[in-house]
């Protein structure tokens, strides 16, 4: 079970500039824990205490996981996982 | 420095004055050459619709990212209004700006004649502020030194 995992330009320190990489797994968390097995470091800056961080977005196949299941979202074989830290901030 | 058209700071402080006193915020892409120069404007909803908060509309966000990719162009600027507040990053905006090679362009909107309008870069927490040129075209702007001709664009 491959995705394509796009990786956002502050991401890409961690992939040596690559702005799509692949990576093994069935569920998002799966994923993940072989993005990091490849790209040490990356971990960290998409999951806290097992949940997802606030401000970073993931889209399997253009779908927002937020709304599907988190980090147990399925991703199907050849899909496409993708992450964009969210643009946010403000006055306070 | 941001050197950027007369014309897209005036539809930034358009939005701005018009979400006003929501935070309004978006982007202006450009290409991916290394010019640093916003060509396009982009108006994105302010999902918090908050006048102390914003964030990009996840799903918006998504659609406009993969545009720019199909286009290979970059978020030059990323913008949003402070509407009561110096336009100056907050530790909010600190925190959370993940563009370092963008220019953040805050919008003051705190005065209803007046708008102020400054840009930084955010960079692993730290900000450095950037002289803004506003000029007309691109064409006629001053970007290099005198004797030296502009390097070129990288591949």
């Amino acid at each position: 079970m491959s995705a394509t995992v796009s990786i956002p330009t502050i991401l890409r320190t961690h992939t040596g500039g690559e702005k799509q990489v692949k990576a093994e797994g069935s569920t998002l968390q799966e994923v993940i824990t072989d993005l990091e097995a490849n790209h040490p470091g990356i971990k960290d800056r998409l999951v806290t205490d097992g949940a997802l961080h606030r401000f970073v977005n993931v889209y399997v196949n253009d779908e927002d996981v937020r709304f599907a299941g988190g980090l147990d979202a399925q991703v199907p074989d050849g899909g496409t996982v993708t992450i964009l830290p969210a643009v946010a901030g403000g006055a306070r | 420095m941001l050197v950027i058209r007369a014309d897209l700071v005036e539809q930034m402080v358009a939005h701005a004055r018009r979400d006003h006193p929501d935070e309004a915020c978006g982007i202006l892409a450009g290409p991916d050459d290394g010019s640093g120069r916003p060509e396009r404007f982009v108006a994105m909803e302010n999902a918090e619709r908050s006048p102390t908060f914003y964030r990009f509309d996840s799903m918006e966000q998504l659609r406009v990212y993969q545009e720019m990719d199909r286009n290979d162009e970059v978020p030059v600027v990323v913008y949003h209004s402070h509407t009561a507040t110096e336009p100056y990053p907050s530790r909010t905006d600190i925190s959370l700006a993940s563009e370092p090679f963008a220019h953040y362009v805050l919008i003051g909107t705190r005065d209803p004649e007046q708008h102020e309008l400054r840009s930084y870069r955010i960079v692993d927490g730290e900000v450095t502020e950037e002289e803004v040129q506003v000029v007309e075209n691109y064409m006629f702007a001053h970007t290099g030194t005198d004797d030296v001709p502009d390097p070129a664009p990288r591949a």
